[in-house]
């Protein structure tokens, strides 16, 4: 038997317009419990329907066991799916909703009353195989399509959302089933959820996707400590995500302040983000030991540990979560262990676009024309265009705008807001801004004739 | 209050009466032997006994039009029923503007005077040269009783789990196998109720029917009966039928209404 059970390779699938899959390489371990975790339409439901066959791929294949099974239609896969709203049968008691599968394959009936019984046990359900399962409980729905779908013994099986619909508490609950249910079970499970916590309680491997692209694979305490982007460090956990300055192979620089950090290969003087967990950020009252001062902003108490928002004495607001609390206005000495500063390689250092010159002092790109310096450039010319973060302004209204977009992605970096705008054209922008903005919000983009930078089109660029 | 609830007593068996006089004036009439309507001539079983005996004018004429009338009914009613199902789950899946102009599709015949879509089907029939009898009659009443069943699946669709087809096929059913195992019998009450919403509307449709019927003769119920009043009032023996429909239409609703409390109470 090979090791992996599923191989997914370059995986594309758009609907419409829009690319929802992007080239996805996946493989998934015999036996080990993984989790496809992004924000809302990342595309990971898509992701696991294809793998259940409802949805075809547009390129790539997907094995199992090593065949190809993009041909092979749903009901021929050896998969069974956990679907987010239960889905079960309306019509049919608990008993022959577990039994469903079973008798489509002709199964004897004895077989089929000794499994069904089995797996009842085996979800806490034992007494309720008359029931009407519209008289359950959301959490009894639950258990009962988890018994429908694992009673036929699939290979695999595919869990779409299953906890999303339960309160908190019995959702911890069965967090824990789940888990103690993939060890007897030894089935692989493939878990979808955009809940960051739960991915990191059930997985032995977490799959972080956003925007139809695989972002990072690796085991949970991989993907806690070390997010390859600033994407997984903020949606994973609670993080501070920074503007830094790589100086050298294993000193970094962010908030004003140097630090010894573990991290080597980025070159030297290299602009790079910089996460550190809130935790991970000591207080000390040794001043051989301090690497920087701050002052108290605020103290709130969160059960287990306190969590406090300082200002440095640079000007950068940092997140501190430590067990004892400390007040409010007090100045404190921090420090950070070399261990757990995380630097991350920058994403893009500015925004470029590909633009024509439309006429002598207008250059049109994202869909709209902007004013700007066009000496040097032909009318008609395509040129590669620059705008630096910090010099896009964000109007609350249309009247002096360029062109306008949505607020896709907020980003907090200490002492300012990393936006990624979606404009009317569908391209993206990236803003740094100081103004607080919301999710969606609707905005105006307009740019300074003397801060967009036009450069010739070279081969290096396209 | 107490002026109040009385008033709306008083209101209420105004309505009743009102309703229901026409159906009781026939029914009580039914049982006397008078051939004008409104005469009472004393209790007779007789009218009831002519009808079973076809010992009336004309029987045969009567007979044939309730066998027309019911076969026409079953026949488009089961066929508007498996189309106008199969249309509510195509209009269901549709998205965003095409669905709303589908269903603004779907609701035009509905609101649309019986007595126009007669006509244009009978111009349909003449301009295609299909001649007309028993089966435009037939096309005629699937046509008009369709929308209906769409109108009353298409709810039991929108409360069904999206996810439940998918699940038959996920556990090893054939895309036939989900449809019948799992969607039908989802939509069964819908369906249901849409057929004998359709089997309703073609048994007491005239409009249409008389439109479409052409010239051989072929009665219904309904044109039978206008025939029948036209040559010279009404023949004496319909006022019995009538009040054999009425309890037989009353007898179904209320199983179906006793049905679905009961199933109610289940849940």
């Amino acid at each position: 038997m090979k090791e992996n059970i599923i191989d997914i390779r370059h995986l594309s699938k758009s609907f419409g317009d829009k690319k929802v899959l992007d080239d996805i390489n996946l493989y998934v371990r015999r036996g080990e419990f993984i989790t496809l975790l992004g924000p809302s339409g990342c595309g990971k439901t898509t992701l696991l329907r294809m793998i259940a066959g409802f949805l075809k791929p547009d390129e790539g294949s997907i094995m199992l066991d090593g065949k190809d099974i993009a041909g092979v239609p749903p009901h021929e896969r050896p998969l069974n799916t956990v679907f987010q709203r239960y889905a079960l049968f309306p019509h049919l008691d608990v008993y022959d909703n577990i039994a469903f599968g079973l008798k489509l394959k002709k199964t004897p009936e004895d077989e089929i009353d000794k499994r069904v019984r089995k797996v009842l046990k085996l979800v806490a359900m034992s007494d309720y195989e008359d029931r009407d399962v519209e008289t359950l409980s959301g959490g009894q729905q639950q258990r009962i399509a988890i018994a429908r779908a694992i009673v036929n013994q699939p290979k695999v099986l595919l869990l779409d959302e299953p906890l999303a619909a339960l309160d908190l508490k019995m959702r911890k609950d069965m967090q824990i089933e789940l888990k103690e249910m993939h060890r007897k079970l030894g089935i692989t499970f493939i878990y979808v959820t955009h809940d960051q916590e739960e991915a990191l309680t059930l997985s032995d491997t977490i799959v972080v996707i956003n925007e139809g692209k695989i972002q990072q694979i690796g085991t949970p305490t991989d993907i806690y400590n070390e997010p390859v982007n600033a994407f997984v460090a903020d949606f994973i956990g609670e993080s501070n995500i920074l503007k830094g300055r790589m100086l050298r192979d294993r000193r970094v620089a962010f908030i004003k302040h140097e630090f010894d950090c573990v991290d080597e290969g980025f070159g030297e003087d290299v602009r790079v983000d910089v996460v550190v967990r809130p935790e991970d950020i000591y207080f000390t009252t040794d001043p051989a030991k301090c690497q920087f001062t701050a002052k108290v902003n605020s103290c709130t108490f969160k059960g287990v540990h306190y969590e406090m928002y300082v200002d440095t004495d640079t000007g950068y607001e940092l997140m501190i979560q430590d067990y004892d609390p400390y007040p409010v206005g007090s100045e404190v000495m921090l420090y950070i262990d070399p261990d757990d500063i995380q630097v991350m390689k920058k994403e893009r250092t500015e925004n470029k676009y590909t633009g024509t010159v439309t006429a002598e002092g207008t250059v049109e790109f994202l869909g709209a024309e902007f004013e700007c310096d066009t000496k040097g450039f032909e009318v008609g010319e395509d040129v590669t265009v620059k705008v630096r973060f910090e010099k896009v302004d964000l109007l609350d209204h249309e009247d002096e705008a360029i062109t306008t977009g949505h607020v896709e992605f907020i980003l907090y970096m200490g002492n300012h807001y990393h936006l990624t705008i979606r404009t009317e054209s569908g391209e993206k922008i990236w803003v740094d801004t100081n103004d607080i903005w919301d999710k969606n919000d609707f905005v105006g983009i307009k740019i300074l004739p003397k801060d967009i930078c036009l450069e010739k089109v070279t081969a290096a660029n396209e | 209050m107490n002026t109040r609830k009385v008033f709306a007593r008083i209101y209420i068996w105004i309505v009743l009466v009102v309703l229901y006089a026409p159906i009781l004036f026939i029914a009580v009439f039914s049982f006397t032997e008078a051939k004008s309507l409104g005469n009472w001539t004393g209790f007779s079983m007789n009218l009831y006994k002519n009808l079973f005996t076809g010992s009336m004018q004309n029987s045969s004429g009567l007979i044939s039009a309730v066998e027309n009338t019911l076969v026409i009914a079953l026949i488009a009613s089961v066929i508007a029923t498996l189309l106008g199902t199969v249309a509510a789950i195509g209009i269901f899946n549709l998205k965003g503007r095409k669905k709303n102009v589908m269903n603004f599709l779907n609701n035009i015949p509905m609101i649309n005077p019986d007595i126009i879509t007669g006509v244009s089907l009978f111009l349909l029939f003449v301009f295609l040269h299909i001649s007309q009898g028993y089966t435009t009659v037939v096309l005629a009443h699937i046509t008009f009783c369709t929308p209906y069943v769409v109108l009353n699946v298409m709810p039991k669709l929108s409360q069904l789990n999206p996810n439940i087809y998918e699940a038959a096929l996920d556990l090893g059913a054939t895309p036939m196998q989900a449809l019948r195992k799992v969607l039908v019998p989802a939509l069964r009450p819908g369906m249901i109720s849409g057929f004998i919403l359709s089997f309703t509307m073609s048994l007491d449709d005239f409009a249409v029917t008389f439109f479409t019927r052409g010239t051989i003769g072929l009665d219904t119920l309904s044109t039978y009966i206008y025939a029948d009043a036209r040559k010279g009032g009404l023949t004496p023996e319909l006022k019995p039928l009538m009040t054999i429909l009425f309890l037989l239409i009353l007898v179904v609703l209320l199983i179906i209404n006793i049905r679905q409390s009961k199933n109610s109470n289940k849940k």
